[in-house]
């Protein structure tokens, strides 16, 4: 088995409710608490699993505006576990989920070095690395519904942007998104060979407006009296 | 990268201890240079052992959690940091079987003793390679994953330890020609690697935004970075230095590192006296040189997470 997730590039609105998701959820599972500082201050901060970012795509007028999340990738070729010293990272072989044992952790940062995804942070509380788990406590558990076994992540997400599933298996919903819509690695040429992948946006046809029909002379009219009536 | 005190204290100065250990049995047990006694040859290795104890020591300042350092030997197999910690450890009981062998038999020491400090050599040699390959390991710093780097952290090793050898023989009056060509060769070859270092960082090459966001055929611009406030990620690997500030740095990393030391070691090596002054101005002046230099080491590397945070490349 290789869990992992497909993130939808085109789908992303760009909320962090699965940031917001993770932060809940994890912080009251196997590796929390995600220690929160100052969180009532001027500039609170802390330890997050998934982290969203915005970008733009292309140059005005041809651009687009890209929601980025990003938590682990659970790498293939992870070098977070074989540069760790003490044994406290590890990728397990059953599934490939890359996991910290907080019990062995020294918090010597080396992990996060390794790291070109930025999945991995020190909560200075507690001395120790702490990362995505993919919910693991969730998807084994099976006191839980079948359809609740997921990552936080995935349950919650309003726009249906993130899907969970096994890569190994090539009839999983996840092989064939990537399949058909080619899904992408991030940084491919490092070597790591993340198992997370990101489906590109969907090349849509323009919208045509030449046949839109020229607003009439009272159309016109009324959007002059709008503009000229002050509220 | 944020430069933590006690990692570049760590690596410079234990650096150097075992750098003074391997030259002086180096220069023992293969009878080159003037003979040392028995004084000299403790003093050299007593210092070089009080300098890789404090070196290690300090290691563990950077550890957010060192109650569980012991467990840093686990993965002898794939990390190089627990290479290194094993290896300084292993280097240990052969290295202070040689200085007891100095501290009985004096500069004649025996055959098995001498094997004994032959293998101490090895070890720090392995050791301070494998403190270079932590750093060169990493796919994620191009400033880093060269082998420039593993060389470079011998270098300096051995530099600091011919000018500390040097300081040392001074102390005890003794002939300082051999030793200056030594410490003057070191000198200039750890100078001239340090240059084709920093002559090779200096092309910008690997991944970028695009091969980051996975959009390689358009521009790709930071809008937002999702968080009001830093992070561990912005405060581990987004420190930042002025360019005109590492210009300024370099200068002194090769005024106070190589080019002073050389020019005082020079005058000492023929002075009648206040030779054992100019050394030690010459050790202090290349541990603050080789400081800074280790200081711009890390704040100079650029971890490719910074590309998700509006650099175009790293």
């Amino acid at each position: 088995m290789r869990l992992g997730l497909v993130i939808d590039l085109d789908t992303c609105v760009g909320c962090h409710a699965c940031a917001v998701a993770c932060k809940q959820w994890n912080t009251s599972g196997t590796t929390g608490p995600l220690t929160d500082y100052r969180p009532y201050g001027a500039d609170p901060s802390g330890v997050w699993f998934n982290r969203i970012r915005h970008y733009e795509v292309g140059d005005y007028p041809n651009s687009k505006t890209i929601n980025f999340p990003m938590s682990c990738m659970h790498c293939e070729d992870a070098d977070c576990v074989t540069v760790c010293p003490t044994g406290a990272s590890y990728k397990r072989k059953e599934d490939g989920v890359v996991l910290v044992d907080q019990t062995k952790c020294m918090g010597c940062n080396y992990c996060s070095w390794a790291c070109p995804y930025g999945a991995r942070e020190l909560d200075r509380e507690s001395g120790t690395m702490k990362k995505c788990t993919l919910c693991i406590d969730r998807i084994y558990d099976e006191t839980l519904a079948e359809i609740d076994r997921q990552p936080s992540c995935v349950i919650t997400c309003p726009a249906h942007a993130r899907f969970f599933g096994d890569f190994d298996d090539p009839d999983s919903e996840v092989s064939r998104l990537v399949r058909e819509r080619d899904g992408m690695q991030l940084m491919p040429e490092l070597g790591y060979n993340p198992t997370n992948r990101y489906l590109p946006p969907r090349i849509n046809t323009p919208i045509p407006t030449e046949d839109v029909r020229r607003d009439s002379l009272v159309g016109k009219v009324k959007e002059w009296v709008n503009k000229a009536v002050a509220r | 990268m944020h430069p933590a005190l006690s990692v570049i204290f760590f690596t410079v100065v234990s650096g150097a201890g075992f750098g003074l250990y391997s030259l002086t049995a180096i220069l023992q047990l293969f009878r080159l240079g003037p003979a040392m006694d028995r004084s000299e040859l403790l003093s050299a290795l007593i210092t070089a052992f009080v300098l890789i104890i404090a070196g290690l020591i300090s290691s563990t300042g950077h550890l957010a959690n060192p109650k569980n350092a012991w467990r840093s030997v686990m993965r002898v197999k794939t990390s190089w940091l627990s290479r290194e910690a094993v290896l300084a450890m292993v280097f240990f009981p052969f290295g202070l079987l040689y200085l007891l062998s100095v501290y009985l038999y004096g500069p004649h020491v025996p055959a098995f003793f001498g094997l004994m400090g032959v293998i101490g050599i090895v070890l720090g040699f392995m050791t301070v390679f494998a403190t270079g390959m932590i750093y060169a390991c990493l796919k994620t710093m191009r400033q880093w994953n060269t082998p420039l780097v593993p060389a470079n952290y011998l270098l300096m090793g051995l530099t600091l330890g011919a000018l500390f050898h040097l300081a040392i023989e001074a102390y005890f009056g003794a002939d300082l020609q051999f030793i200056t060509g030594v410490a003057g060769t070191a000198l200039v070859m750890t100078g001239v690697m340090k240059g084709i270092y920093y002559y090779w960082i200096g092309k910008t090459s690997g991944p970028t935004i695009n091969t980051a966001t996975t959009f390689t055929r358009a521009s790709v611009r930071l809008l937002d970075v999702g968080h009001t406030a830093g992070t561990f990620l912005t405060e581990e690997f987004g420190y930042h230095v002025p360019v005109g500030t590492l210009r300024v740095l370099k200068v002194v990393v090769f005024g106070l590192g190589f080019v002073l030391p050389l020019i005082l070691i020079s005058v000492a090596a023929t002075a009648q006296t206040g030779a054992f002054a100019l050394a030690i101005f010459a050790v202090l002046s290349s541990l603050v040189g080789k400081g800074v230099e280790r200081w711009l080491f890390f704040a100079e590397a650029r971890h490719v997470v910074n590309l998700y945070h509006g650099a175009q490349h790293t």
